[in-house]
């Protein structure tokens, strides 16, 4: 079987490292059902978000909670952030050292912790103002599908500064570069959930 | 038969298409939204259409899941989970939807 083949979806190291390439098959492949099963879990929130949109209780409205600058600052920056961690991918794959792969993940986990502490900030100006999750139906749907992603970000820096540590300990052997090709993975589908709250939670929100 | 480095050019340049689609997507619906001109109803399907032209390069060139031959197995993975995810998802508004209508 030739080593250029395509074997999973996500970067493929093909000849660039044969061995780890023909293993990370498996592996990657079952990380995406991990990562369409996590895919459920959050249709299933836009759902219950959709169905309580109407729900205010006579409490604040969507558009009179959300802020369009900060939506728009905060996608940018997570946009720019998969950007960046594919540029890693790639230092990963095709540099023979470690030192630009390092670096493409410093930049990643810092725009990775701005996303958070403007998402932060948010909620916390939105709770400052009396809307808080049991304020009503709608803010409970809010508060449960937003910050799950949240929490999801985080969970990707924290494992993003476990695999900066994975690489200067034990430098890029096989079971390193697979664990990236995930995080990676992890990463971009993180940003696809995004587009889908920037779209269903605050465009909708803050269509007149 | 491409060098490595023609290889390395092309993923980078997939990264880079990717991210300048994205940009311009995303630009195109805060902006839909932003400064209106078309009724409510049409500027929200304007943004769920930029929505999903989004998702579908984002899976392109940033997740390379692609109709190559040999990622068949994946590609159907996830065709598989979007379809139980849009009848879950459709499936839950329009009962509750239509229950809300009767409850009104």
């Amino acid at each position: 079987m030739s080593t250029n083949e395509v074997r999973h979806p996500g970067l493929n190291l093909g000849a660039t490292d044969e061995v780890t390439h023909e293993q990370a098959e498996s592996a990657v492949f079952g990380f995406w059902v991990f990562l369409m099963s996590d895919a459920v879990i959050f249709a299933l929130l836009f759902a219950t978000y959709g169905v309580m949109l109407h729900g205010t209780a006579g409490g604040p409205t969507p558009a009179a909670v959300y802020k369009i600058g900060s939506a728009f600052i905060e996608t940018m920056i997570l946009l720019t952030s998969s950007f960046t961690f594919g540029m890693a991918s790639i230092a990963m794959k095709h540099e023979t050292g470690y030192g630009r792969l390092l670096a493409w993940m410093v930049v990643t986990l810092a725009l990775g912790f701005a996303f958070l502490g403007m998402e932060l900030h948010d909620f916390a100006t939105m709770i400052g103002n009396g809307d808080y999750p049991t304020r009503s139906g709608f803010l409970s749907a809010f508060f449960a599908l937003v910050p799950l992603h949240g929490l999801h970000v985080f969970f990707g820096s924290l494992w993003l500064i476990v695999m900066m540590v994975q690489v200067l300990v034990f430098g890029l052997d096989a079971r390193v570069k697979i664990n990236i090709l995930r995080l990676g993975l992890f990463w971009h589908f993180l940003d696809i959930v995004w587009i889908v709250i920037f779209s269903v939670v605050y465009l909708q929100g803050l269509i007149a | 038969m491409s060098g490595p480095n023609e290889g390395k050019r092309r993923e980078m340049w997939s990264y880079v298409i990717g991210y300048v689609l994205a940009l311009a997507l995303t630009g195109v619906a805060f902006a839909a939204v932003r400064w209106p001109t078309f009724a409510a109803t049409t500027t929200l399907a304007i943004v769920f259409g930029l929505a999903l032209v989004q998702i579908i390069v984002h899976f392109r060139f940033f997740l390379h899941v692609s109709l190559a031959k040999s990622s068949r197995d994946d590609l159907q993975l996830v065709l598989f989970s979007m379809l139980i995810v849009a009848l879950m998802v459709s499936g839950t508004i329009v009962i509750l939807a239509n229950l809300r209508h009767r409850m009104m």
